[in-house]
């Protein structure tokens, strides 16, 4: 099959693993293609894209606008913080404006769950998640399974423990949706306060011991702390979270086999992950960020293929 | 009701591409500054045979070639049912002041060797690019794009296509003329 099952990338979930290993196999092609001299491709030449961020992004709006800008589309960037939105606009207005300026995609951060589902039910553009709220962050978990495949020449059968705020991340919930659907096994790790109520629901067991879960598996994709969601105290505090739950460098050395470990960024060095085991060997952090600029030209690229003359 | 014909079987093409060979010789001599690039998917098939042929007649195990895959660089995106599945590219060189021959099988509306110069430049700025093909329809062009090496010159309807088969992945060799009402 060369097209995509979806006529949007709203989350994970919505996606067959026929989809997710044509984005695959799309992005082997751009991974080359960003690599060369000349990293530009005129394939998105007469599409426009709308990056619209409700929400502050700083890895994920370069990367998009990056993946546009290499594919040759045109790009127009609005962020809520300087827009009409804070003047009262709702959101389908804000976003038929933009569309009357002839928007053929949409990207769209916003701080609501389900905010991006809202839109491709209520307007004509193909629409891109680059995050909702709580709920997805497919881009995000479709380039750290594509990081996996790159290291390991395969998914199926990997061993991944997403460790931290499980319950307030949406990488975590797309992570687990896609690396399941890959058929690898994932498992999580955190204080239990910051466990989701059904996890027994999307098949995923939980560690509360991180050194077990370290033994475990082969890859620990470690999340940050969402502070700016959390609306009450989970666990007495970031000291104590670091001593409990942050993964650091002489941890990764006592394992009896060597394991990878990934980030989604921002980094809270010495929380979650302290500097000694982001910078080591074991991480891949930098390449997610590559690898992500070529999973969102796939994206784009296949979308846009679906967006008749 | 499908009609076929063969245009050229195993014998009449392995003498084409020897020839073709002969004549790339004539100008480029030594390809010390020469670069054959097949695109993908089908030209890699003639430009492997072209380098295999190549490199006995010269007596030599050095001539730098690549896999050009135009699929990004096409017109035809949005018109199609299914975007192009991309092929691999293998392009690990610099094009950069090189002389470099451009090699497709059957040369049609011009499209693909339009989107082909376009990828090309993206390894560099050739000194000069030529093109050669085991086919020219040449009555069926879209844009001013000739070839400087031709197989065999055909005339054929919008109608008519054009089959060529490699025994790499048809089991044998042959070209045909496929006309269906």
């Amino acid at each position: 099959m060369s097209n995509l099952s979806v006529d949007h990338l709203l989350g994970i979930k919505y996606l067959a693993k026929s989809d997710i290993d044509l984005i695959f196999k799309t992005a082997d092609n751009f991974k080359k293609i960003i690599n060369q001299p000349i990293k530009k491709v005129p394939s998105l030449r007469d599409i426009t894209i709308a990056n619209l961020f409700f929400e502050n992004s700083t890895r994920t709006k370069l990367s998009f606008e990056l993946a546009e800008k290499r594919l040759s589309a045109d790009v127009i960037n609005f962020s809520s913080s300087s827009s009409s939105v804070t003047k009262g606009e709702t959101l389908l207005d804000t976003v038929n404006n933009i569309l009357a300026m002839k928007v053929d995609i949409v990207v769209m951060r916003h701080p609501n769950p389900g905010a991006s589902v809202f839109l491709s039910r209520n307007i004509d553009a193909k629409i891109v998640n680059a995050g909702d709220g709580t709920h997805e962050h497919p881009t995000q978990a479709l380039l750290d399974a594509y990081s996996i495949r790159e290291k390991y020449g395969i998914v199926t059968g990997k061993k991944i423990v997403i460790v931290g705020d499980i319950l307030h991340s949406r990488v975590a919930l797309s992570n687990i949706y896609c690396l399941k659907k890959l058929g690898a096994e994932v498992k999580v790790c955190g204080p239990s306060s910051l466990m989701p109520k059904h996890l027994d629901a999307l098949g995923v067991t939980h560690f509360s011991d991180l050194k077990e879960a370290l033994e475990w598996c082969d890859v620990a994709n470690v999340l940050r702390i969402q502070l700016e969601r959390q609306d009450v105290n989970y666990f007495p505090s970031l000291r104590e979270y670091a001593m409990v739950y942050g993964v650091n460098k002489e941890m990764l050395d006592s394992l009896e086999k060597e394991i990878t470990i990934m980030h989604p960024g921002p980094i809270n060095r010495g929380v979650e992950l302290s500097s000694d085991a982001a910078d080591s060997k074991h991480a891949i952090i930098l390449d997610q960020v590559e690898n992500g600029v070529a999973i969102r030209m796939a994206v784009l690229y296949l979308l846009a293929g679906k967006i008749k003359k | 009701m499908i009609e076929e014909r063969q245009i050229l079987n195993q014998k009449d093409i392995q003498i084409t591409i020897e020839r073709l060979c002969q004549q790339l010789i004539e100008h480029h001599g030594d390809f010390k500054n020469t670069v054959i690039v097949g695109v993908q998917p089908r030209g890699t098939f003639l430009s492997n045979r072209i380098i295999i042929k190549l490199k006995q007649l010269l007596n030599t195990t050095n001539l730098e070639s690549g896999s050009l895959d135009i699929s990004f660089y096409r017109d035809d995106l949005r018109m199609r049912e299914e975007p192009i599945v991309p092929e691999i590219m293998d392009m690990n060189l610099s094009l950069e002041g090189k002389n470099v021959v451009l090699i497709d099988d059957v040369l049609f509306t011009g499209r693909s060797i339009r989107s082909a110069i376009d990828a090309l430049m993206a390894f560099g700025r050739p000194k000069s690019v030529e093109l050669l093909t085991l086919i020219d329809r040449r009555f069926s062009r879209d844009l001013p794009i000739q070839p400087n090496y031709v197989g065999r010159i055909i005339d054929a309807l919008d109608s008519e296509k054009v089959i060529v088969e490699w025994k790499e992945v048809n089991g044998r060799d042959r070209i045909l003329m496929v006309k269906s009402d």
